[in-house]
Parts: structure tokens; sequence; C-alpha cells
């Protein structure tokens, strides 16, 4: 299908583009369009304008500094996953991008753009969630940061009001003695995953002092876990799935064409295993590296 | 309703084209309809098949997943634009037909301009990283196998259109 028809702005300047979205309380903006476009031509959204904001300057930044990672609004995720600075301050990004889609889509498609589309069964919101990041709006009022656990209220809906356009992502830095790591499964690399996984694990030794997992594509919204307190400090088998079970108490798996409820929560359950050793195994060899 | 139309410059395989068209026209649609560059096909029109890649700006994006009005200031190459200025096929269109990379042929434009914006970023790829390179693309006639092989032969006949220049060095 095609998509219905709809006014379109493409302004040079934010201050433009602000103006543009205050006047329509139907507009849409649209960076790199790679969910917003099928949207459209599926005809599930049919916005009266779209503000393209692709020409704006001075958003396309990938800024790295000791606290983390800035990604402008108009940043590429193969940009964002290309840069070895991303991949050492916070390696959980680099990691998910890879995961995001192909590369022919990661050439268009911006995180920041997939941050605010705020869909669940997407990488980089369940990411962002897990290291508790936030996202800078521009509007009418001015700028204001919205940090991640106000940002998510809903099935593909976030806290920017319909006259903000989202301009940066901020992606704390790893913390030391941490680990990272992530999994997804889908049916084809690239694809919408039936169930994914991404570990923060801090250790002492080799005790776990704190880990947290996230889930996409088995609930809502952005799903994360404390499993600090179900893991009780050490990796066993009993242990893991203790930390499986208290995941699969808080996410809701659903069944659709892909993956039947039973399945994702095996998934979910296989994957927690996986991927909190891998994190833990991650965080044991940065600390042990940084003495 | 009429509807409103934008006049817009699309530069195709080097050639400006200047073209009125909706907000609405996907680039797909402006390649195909409105400029007659058919050789850029239409499969699942939701960004998952790949048959409609083209080149922006020498990387290669989805024409179903753009609008034609933002292409515009972008230089866009299409299928059409891989022969060689001779008229004779590019390397990747050269080693898929010795490799038999094709047979219905419906898919064979996303891969081909996928592939050169490949090889072009990794010359020596293995196995592996040629899979990783076509796996956004979908083909339901070959089992893939073939275009594994096409990829690393373009990527070699590349390296030898290069090396006449560089042989020296």
């Amino acid at each position: 299908m095609k998509p219905a028809p709809f006014d379109y702005v493409r302004p040079g300047t934010l201050e433009e583009a602000l103006q543009a979205l205050a006047g329509h309380p139907e507009a849409k903006v649209l960076a790199g369009g790679q969910s917003l476009v099928p949207l459209l031509s599926m005809r599930l959204a049919a916005p009266a304008v779209l503000v393209d904001i692709n020409e704006l300057p001075d958003l396309d930044h990938v800024r790295v500094d000791a606290e983390g990672v800035r990604v402008g609004a108009l940043a590429r995720h193969a940009r964002v996953l290309a840069d070895a600075d991303v991949a050492r301050v916070q390696p959980l990004v680099t990691k998910a991008l890879a995961n995001v889609a192909h590369a022919t889509i990661r050439n268009r498609g911006t995180t920041v753009g997939s941050l605010v589309h705020a869909d669940a069964a997407a990488e980089m919101p369940m990411v962002l969630q897990l290291l508790g990041g936030s996202v800078d709006v521009v509007g009418p009022a001015g700028r204001r940061t919205i940090p991640v656990e106000e940002l998510y209220v809903g099935p593909l809906e976030s806290s920017l009001h319909h006259d903000e356009i989202a301009v940066e992502a901020f992606f704390p830095a790893l913390a030391a003695d941490t680990g990272v790591a992530f999994e997804e499964i889908a049916r084809r690399h690239g694809d919408y995953a039936m169930c994914g996984v991404a570990a923060v694990v801090t250790v002492d030794g080799d005790r776990v002092v704190a880990a947290k997992a996230g889930y996409l594509s088995v609930s809502d919204i952005p799903a994360v876990v404390d499993l600090t307190e179900a893991l009780g400090g050490e990796l066993r088998d009993a242990s893991l799935a203790r930390a499986a079970e208290a995941a699969l108490a808080v996410l809701e798996p659903e069944t659709d064409i892909h993956a039947t409820a039973d399945y994702r929560a095996h998934l979910a359950t296989v994957l927690t295993a996986r991927v909190v050793t891998a994190a833990y195994e991650d965080a044991r060899t940065r600390a042990g590296g940084s003495k | 309703m009429s509807e409103n139309q934008h006049e817009i410059r699309l530069t195709v395989n080097g050639t400006d084209h200047d073209v009125a068209v909706p907000a609405r026209r996907l680039l797909s649609d402006a390649l195909r309809h409105d400029l007659g560059f058919t050789g850029t096909h239409v499969g699942c029109e939701h960004g998952v098949c790949g048959a409609c890649t083209v080149l922006v700006d020498g990387q290669p994006m989805r024409s179903c997943l753009m609008f034609a009005v933002s292409a515009a200031g972008h230089d866009i190459t299409t299928v059409e634009g891989l022969a060689r200025p001779d008229g004779e096929l590019g390397p990747v269109q050269q080693a898929f037909r010795e490799c038999h990379g094709l047979q219905c042929g419906f898919c064979t434009p996303g891969f081909l301009t996928t592939i050169t914006a490949g090889i072009a970023e990794n010359p020596e790829p293995t196995e592996d990283e040629a899979r990783d390179m076509i796996a956004g693309n979908l083909c339901r006639c070959t089992g893939y196998q073939n275009i594994v092989k096409a990829v690393c032969r373009a990527a070699e006949l590349a390296r030898d259109d290069r090396a006449p220049e560089g042989g020296a060095a």
C-alpha cells in the first residue's frame, strides 16, 4: 500500500521545525523513517504533516566522554555502531546496535528516532532503560531532559509532547568492575527478535554484587528486572534459574505469529542464564584487566 | 482531490532530473514511475526484502523507506548505474553472471547495489562476511550459495579493476 496524503516540510533550522510542529497537532517528525515509513505505507499512521528534520544542522553528533555517550538526533545507527569510543565507554550500545535490523536499515535509521518510537520489540529503548539513560527534547518551552524512567508510558508511546523534538540521547558509561552482554533470537539475523536479553553485572572478586537484565519483545514497554537478590551473589545453575523465574514474574510474554507466549517464556529463561553469565565473565575480565 | 506537488531535483546515476511529486511518493516509485528507472524492483514495500535497495550518497538504503522529497539533493545510484561507462557489465554484475547468482532476477538489483557498496567498504570479504553483507536481502530462487560465491568473485574482479593503476605501488 501507499501512504495517505500528507503535507511535507523540510525546515532548515530547529526553530522552524518547532514552529511547524506547533502549528499542526497532527504533525509527525521524520528522521530516518525506517519505522515510520512502513507504518505510513501500511496506513497504521496517517499524520497530516511530516516535519522532515534531516536537514537540521548540528544534530548528527556522537560525543563520548567519561560520563557516557551522547548521540544526536540525526546520527545514524551505522555511525554510532562504527564509533570505537562508544564501544570503549559503553560497550552495550555497540553490542545492541549490531542487532538493530540490517546494515542497510542502519544506514538510514537513527538511534534517537528508534528510542522515541518506543517499540518494546526494539533493541535501543530496552538498552536505554537498562542503562538508566535519558533523552533531551526541545519544545516551545525550551530544552528538557527526560529520564528513561519517565520516557516509556505505553506500547509505542513515549512521554514526548507532540510539539517537541528529541535532539539527543544519553547512555551512561560502563561503571567499574562491571560487564555487559546482549543476545537475541530472531528467525533471521536482523529481523525483529522473538526475545532478546541484555545484562549488566557488577562483581567484587568472583561475587556478583549487582545484576540487572533488560528484555525485549516480551512485554508492552521496555522491561528491566533487578536480578541481584535472585542470584544471591553467585552464578550457579540454581541461582540462574531463580533469576529467570524472577524475570518471568514481571514479564508478560504474548503470543503472536512469530512465537507463542510459552516459547517466548522459554527463550527468556534460556537467554537470562546465558546473557547474565556472559556479562559476569565480561565483568571479571574487565575487573582483572584494570588491576 | 488535488495533492500538493513538490518540484524537486533528483540526481540519479550522475544525471539531474527535475520532477514534480506529491510528498507521499516513495523514492522507489519516483524512480520507477516518474523517471523510468524500472531496474529498481519493489517487493515487500516495508523494508524487509531488500529488492528496492539503492545507493544514497554511496550507502545502500531501502528506496521504499524513503520519500522522494527527502532524497532531493543526494546522489542516488540505481542498478542502471552499475554498468561500466562502455555499457559492459560492472564487476558485481559480471560476478553474478559467472557464478549463476540469479535465477528469476527479481531480487537481483537489490543484491547488486548492496554488494557494490559492501565490497567498496570491505574489498576482501570472507565467506562469512559475504553472508553478513547480504543478510538484509531475500532471494526465493537461488538458496544464496551462488550469491555468496558471487560476492567473493565480485570483490576479486573489483580488485583486478583497480590493480592496473595501482600495480606499480
